[in-house]
């Protein structure tokens, strides 16, 4: 569904992602794993047009989106969880969500999907006109994720998801990747908590500078010995 | 003092109220996007009130065609500014936007003792506008009530735009964080373009219900008022819209009771604006209903 070849992306002089190739086959949960640095995050951004690649191409169902204008990318069903949550403070939750849904113009079809993210997050529904402000952490998350569903996308990205949140609450969100795929969405996670993020994922990358160190099935991966020492503390 | 001549001062004092407001508008949602002091702002009131003055007097157009025209016109020089002056700067320090901003007003005022030379024009005001009403023994003129009229409406309509429309929501959003917005699917720069126009469309009406109510204009005839609306909005909290309304109707009432009360200090009445703006920097520097924001010019 998605497809890098030889992404290179830079920030000024420094060259953040070195030639990076993965791809993201529909349906799945596909993991990028790996340290600060590592190029997790500017990846992400790359996809979505928040920044321009500087050479390399980034696929989509076989169409070039490479350096798309970001509301085209949303339009055609990518959307982004971003990280550390940004939801629009001073807006309502039904304000956020509803700009999750800013590139649509079917009514019927927004209001159904309103109404299913208020399935998933009944606490949403009940603070929908609250400021997101106000919300807590935890909740904040949950509204930038369903704000990201309300553009339908085909392929769900979320940055480090489970940031800041409590390990009570990092579970739930983890379930609920589960749930938000197996209702027929790609994801592709970013995670800094990579035992998890592995355990979840069909597929990971783990990253290092810039470059793809290693790849393979989640499961398998969290045998790899040197998987074991660098990501997950094991001796 | 006499009541009626209060009423009648007050009368004038929401009149002039409502002619910062609108202007003030202008200011603070530029700032509330994209942090910057939009100097040129105060010299769109000239820009419209010399567009209407010629589509009256040379294109011979009806009053209300011409006012129109020069409402659009004017708006679409506000979008070419941000487009020229502004956009090219956008990840520029803002400082540097904020010298463009005063030298895109330099280059307007300039232009316009160019264009239109420095000697003021009378402004052709309608017979039914420059008429006086009596009310219960008061006399006002009609452009008086108009002004509050129209201010009262045009800020009715945008506030439903801005709180109840999607391209509402957006703006909000996007003075808070652009690329998130992005992520939602906002075209920043198309945003950014149509708050302009809206910007300098208030400024506009703003500027010719001023040549309406003093029908002497010059290309100068922005600065001060201007100056005063940007004050305004500062006072109210810039970046917030209800705040510039707020700030632009105390400022008015403020400035016209003054001279009413104390005529001996009438000569300072413009400096009275700037105490305003000191005091306000000094004791409450996010203004009255101003959220707190981390760094400013």
């Amino acid at each position: 569904m998605l497809e890098l070849q030889d992404l290179r992306v830079s920030y000024g002089a420094i060259e953040a992602v070195k030639g990076l190739s993965l791809s993201v086959p529909k349906g799945k949960i596909v993991a990028l794993v790996g340290a600060n640095g590592a190029g997790k995050s500017t990846t992400l951004r790359a996809i979505s047009g928040l920044i321009k690649a500087k050479s390399g191409k980034i696929l989509f169902e076989g169409k070039d989106i490479t350096n798309w204008p970001a509301q085209k990318v949303v339009k055609l069903g990518i959307s982004m969880v971003p990280e550390g949550r940004r939801v629009f403070p001073d807006l309502t939750v039904y304000e956020n969500l509803l700009l999750g849904a800013f590139t649509r113009t079917d009514k019927a079809a927004i209001a159904r999907d309103l109404e299913a993210v208020y399935r998933l997050f009944p606490r949403l529904e009940e603070r929908r006109g609250q400021l997101a402000g106000t919300l807590s952490g935890g909740e904040q998350q949950m509204l930038a994720v369903g704000r990201a569903l309300m553009s339908d996308p085909d392929l769900l990205m979320m940055d480090e998801p489970s940031l800041g949140l409590a390990p009570v609450l990092v579970q739930e969100i983890f379930a609920l990747i589960k749930r938000i795929n197996e209702s027929g969405k790609t994801i592709l996670l970013i995670e800094q908590n990579a035992r998890a993020a592995l355990e979840l994922c069909d597929y990971a990358y783990v990253l290092e500078t810039g470059v793809v160190a290693l790849e393979g099935p989640g499961k398998e991966l969290l045998r790899d010995d040197r998987v074991r020492k660098v990501y997950l503390g094991e001796q | 003092m006499t009541w009626s001549l209060f009423w009648s001062n007050l009368a004038n004092a929401v009149s002039l109220g409502s002619l910062y407001s609108l202007v003030a508008i202008g200011y603070t949602m530029v700032y509330g996007i994209l942090r910057l002091v939009n100097f040129a702002h105060a010299d769109l009131l000239m820009v419209a009130a010399y567009a209407a003055f010629y589509g009256v007097l040379v294109f011979r157009l009806p009053f209300a065609i011409s006012v129109l025209l020069a409402i659009v016109l004017t708006a679409g020089v506000g979008v070419l500014i941000e487009r020229r002056a502004y956009r090219p700067l956008r990840d520029s320090p803002r400082i540097t936007a904020m010298i463009s901003a005063i030298g895109v007003s330099f280059l307007l005022e300039n232009l316009g003792l160019v264009l239109f030379t420095g000697r003021p024009k009378s402004f052709p005001v309608p017979g039914f506008l420059g008429a006086s009403t009596d009310i219960a023994g008061i006399r006002v003129t009609n452009i008086t009530f108009v002004i509050v009229f129209v201010t009262a409406i045009l800020l009715l309509l945008l506030l439903y735009v801005i709180h109840k429309t999607k391209t509402g929501i957006a703006m909000r959003a996007l003075a808070r964080d652009f690329d998130t917005a992005r992520l939602m699917g906002v075209d920043v720069d198309s945003v950014i373009s149509l708050t302009f126009a809206i910007g300098s469309a208030l400024a506009a009406v703003g500027g010719i219900m001023w040549a309406l109510k003093f029908p002497q204009i010059n290309p100068l005839m922005g600065m001060m008022p201007g100056l005063k609306c940007f004050i305004a909005a500062v006072f109210g909290g810039i970046g917030n819209v209800v705040g510039a309304v707020i700030g632009g109707f105390l400022l008015g009432v403020a400035e016209i009771m003054l001279v009413a009360f104390l005529p001996s200090v009438s000569g300072y009445r413009d400096a009275f604006a700037f105490i305003i703006l000191i005091a306000t920097l000094l004791f409450r520097p996010t203004g009255l209903l101003g959220e707190k924001i981390g760094e400013k010019v």
